[in-house]
Formats: C-alpha cells, sequence, structure tokens
C-alpha cells in the first residue's frame, strides 16, 4: 500500500427526498505516472489510483477511471440524487491492488 | 504607478472585458463562511510613501483558485496540516518527547505564533524564523535530528502552526533587538541582482498588478505562507519562494535558512503587517 494514503469525502447529513447533492472526495496519494525516472535514471514505477467509485444503496452513481496524467491528491466534486435515506459508499482502487472505503449516511427530513 | 495607469487607460479604451484588468480585484476571502480575512489594509507606516495599501496576493489569482482557499475541503494545502499533526504528536529523539509532551494541543499553544514570526530570540540573540524555532525544538528540547530547512516536513509543520492564526493581522516587531536585522532585509530587499537586474522591488513594489508575461504580479506579501502552489502540487516556504525569485533573476541564490533571507523575511514579512494570516493560502 503507498504511504500516506487518507480518503476524505464532505457530503451532507441530511436532504430532502428527491433532492440533488453536491459530494466533495479527495484522497491523499502521489499518483506516480510511471513516467519519471529517480536520481539513477531509472524509472520510477507507475502506482496511481486507477478507479473510482460511488455507490447509494448498491446503486452506482459514478464510476471513474483515472489516468497516469491525474495529478496528486485527485479530487472529485459530483452530483448525485437522494430518494430515500441511506448509505453513500465511496471505493477508490490502487494499481497496487489496495482499496480504500469510506461510507456517509444521509438521512432524509 | 505610471505604468498602471497606463493599463488602465488602454484597457477603458478598448473596452475590455474585467478579466483583463490587471489591478487587484474586489472580492472577499472569508473561509468557511466563518474566518473572515483581512486582504486588504493601510500600509503600516515604515512604507508611508512607499505604498498606500498592501494587498494579499490571494486578490491577484483567478476566482478559481480563490475559491479553492475558501473552503477547508478544497484547500489542498490542508491536507499537509493533518500530516503535520502526526508529526506533532509522534515521539522523536533520545529524550522520547513529541510536539505535544511540551505545547500540548496545537490549536492552543500555538494560536497567535505565526502572526509574530519571525522574531527576535533572546538568549540566542538572533532573529528567530519559525523554522529555525521548529529545529531548534527538534534537536534540543527532543533530542532528534533537525529537519531540512524548507523541506517537505518542515512546510508542513509551518502549515499547522499557521491554521492556528488564520484571520489574525500580522503583527511583526521591526524595533529594538530586531532593527538592524530588518534595515539588512531592507537592503536586500532593494539590492538589484542577476543578470536581469532586478531586486524584489523591481516586481513586487512597482509593477504589482501588472503582468510579467503570463504571470500576474503581487506585492510578494508573506502572510499567505506556507502557500499551496498549484504549478508543483505541494507547499512552498517563504525561503523556498525567495528562492525561486531571485533564482529567476538569474542570480546565484542565498540558501533557504541563510542569514540573508531571514533578514529578508522579517523585512518582507513587516510589509505585511495588518494582512491577515491565510497559511497554508492556494496560488498558483
Amino acid at each position: 500500500m503507498a504511504s500516506g494514503v487518507k480518503p476524505r469525502v464532505k457530503a451532507p447529513k441530511k436532504a430532502e427526498a428527491g433532492e440533488v447533492v453536491t459530494i466533495k472526495t479527495l484522497i491523499s496519494h502521489k499518483m506516480e505516472s510511471g513516467q519519471r525516472k529517480d536520481k539513477e535514471g531509472n524509472i520510477i514505477p507507475r502506482s496511481i489510483i486507477n478507479r473510482f467509485t460511488c455507490d447509494f444503496n448498491g446503486k452506482n452513481v459514478i464510476d471513474v477511471t483515472l489516468e497516469p496524467a491525474i495529478s496528486t491528491n485527485p479530487y472529485f466534486e459530483f452530483e448525485a440524487t437522494i430518494p430515500e435515506a441511506g448509505e453513500l459508499k465511496f471505493t477508490w482502487y490502487d494499481d497496487d491492488g489496495s482499496v480504500y472505503d469510506e461510507a456517509k449516511n444521509v438521512a432524509i427530513g | 504607478m505610471k505604468f498602471k495607469a497606463m493599463t488602465a487607460i488602454a484597457a477603458l479604451a478598448v473596452s475590455a472585458p474585467a478579466l483583463l484588468l490587471a489591478d487587484a480585484d474586489d472580492d472577499t476571502l472569508i473561509v468557511n463562511g466563518e474566518i473572515e480575512m483581512i486582504t486588504k489594509a493601510p500600509a503600516p507606516e515604515h512604507l508611508s510613501g512607499v505604498l498606500d495599501e498592501i494587498v494579499s496576493g490571494w486578490h491577484m489569482r483567478s476566482d478559481e483558485t480563490q475559491v479553492m482557499q475558501a473552503d477547508d475541503f478544497d484547500n489542498p494545502g490542508m491536507i499537509y496540516t493533518e500530516q503535520a499533526l502526526d508529526d506533532w504528536n509522534a515521539v522523536n529523539g533520545t529524550k522520547g518527547k513529541s510536539c505535544a509532551s511540551c505545547h500540548g494541543d496545537v490549536e492552543e499553544s500555538m494560536k497567535g505564533v505565526r502572526a509574530v514570526y519571525p522574531k527576535w530570540n533572546d538568549s540566542k540573540e538572533k532573529v528567530y524564523t519559525m523554522e529555525m524555532q521548529i529545529n531548534d525544538c527538534l534537536t534540543d528540547g527532543m533530542g532528534a535530528d533537525a529537519w531540512k530547512k524548507s523541506g517537505a516536513q518542515m512546510a508542513a509543520m509551518e502549515a499547522l502552526i499557521s491554521v492556528q492564526s488564520r484571520g489574525m493581522p500580522m503583527n511583526v516587531a521591526i524595533d529594538g533587538p530586531a532593527e538592524a536585522t530588518w534595515e539588512w532585509g531592507k537592503e536586500l530587499y532593494y539590492t538589484r541582482t542577476g543578470q536581469l537586474d532586478l531586486s524584489c522591488a523591481s516586481c513586487h513594489e512597482e509593477n504589482y498588478g501588472n503582468h510579467i508575461r503570463s504571470d500576474h504580479l503581487s506585492q510578494g506579501q508573506t502572510n499567505g505562507f506556507p502557500v499551496y502552489r498549484l504549478k508543483n502540487a505541494k507547499l512552498t516556504t517563504v525561503h523556498g519562494r525567495f528562492k525561486g525569485c531571485v533564482r529567476d533573476t538569474r542570480a546565484e541564490t542565498y540558501s533557504p535558512g541563510s542569514d540573508e533571507f531571514v533578514a529578508l523575511e522579517l523585512y518582507v514579512a513587516s510589509r505585511g503587517n495588518g494582512l491577515s494570516v491565510e497559511g497554508p493560502s492556494v496560488r498558483n
């Protein structure tokens, strides 16, 4: 697992039924592109987050493929419709096989 | 100032969109909807006849960049404060102490610290920057190795300490024992260096608000340091920035942590007395 990886999510705790809410996510990750060389001239192997997903009560909200040109600490802001109370589940997939999770509950009212 | 007047007239003549107007904008910065920042203030007394108003570099940035600083979740610099908090609580060195062993809760003990640094250190009999103080704590207080001057770990710790003073006006002391260092810093500020023969004042006093190539020149205030720079996606310290500026005049630079940069940091900080501490700010 890459070092210093920490997912962060900002989502509302409450929403009206059917409301469209804004969700912000950020994961600290160095997103090593695989294009750089170290001091000895050897290529530093690629190590990026290659996929990010968000599900609401098991239903997919967004599914993103990330490429090496995406900068360090990738940040996503997107909207989701909240039809009922439930759980937003966020998942980041690392090149090295690690999976990072975060979940937020949204209440109706 | 002649230049700026010309720019303004030219812009009016062709009725260019607001985007092309070079001067500082009139936006206000409120962080997290709570902390109201003083981003424009009357110039401190020692600048009378030189500047009327001091302006944070925040005003020189695009709306998109400005907005990033208004919310801690959007401010990428805040990631580093979390990392520094781990360092703050980590036991390090032969004496088995962490920063917290002596200083307790960073939110309490470091409040207001950033606003008064660099400042005179009585026992060492010289002007101390936050970096010097942090390294003294590490070596003498904790029996640990000093951190690299202006390195990533140092910048993060400076960010953590700065956050505790956000919104408070910069207020470095320039009289008393610090005066000689301040005078030296002033001399360095007005000394032209490099093949391009530029002093700090050439850009940041005589031409702020104008563009140097595509870059919108600020007054070079240090109230926002350490800054998260979008161009290199990490925190930059005051001395790191000084080094970049001097290098850009095509001169051989002083080193981060050198006596010259300490003096210059004190002088430049004093030019911002009255502006809110913003660190970690977001710039391009």
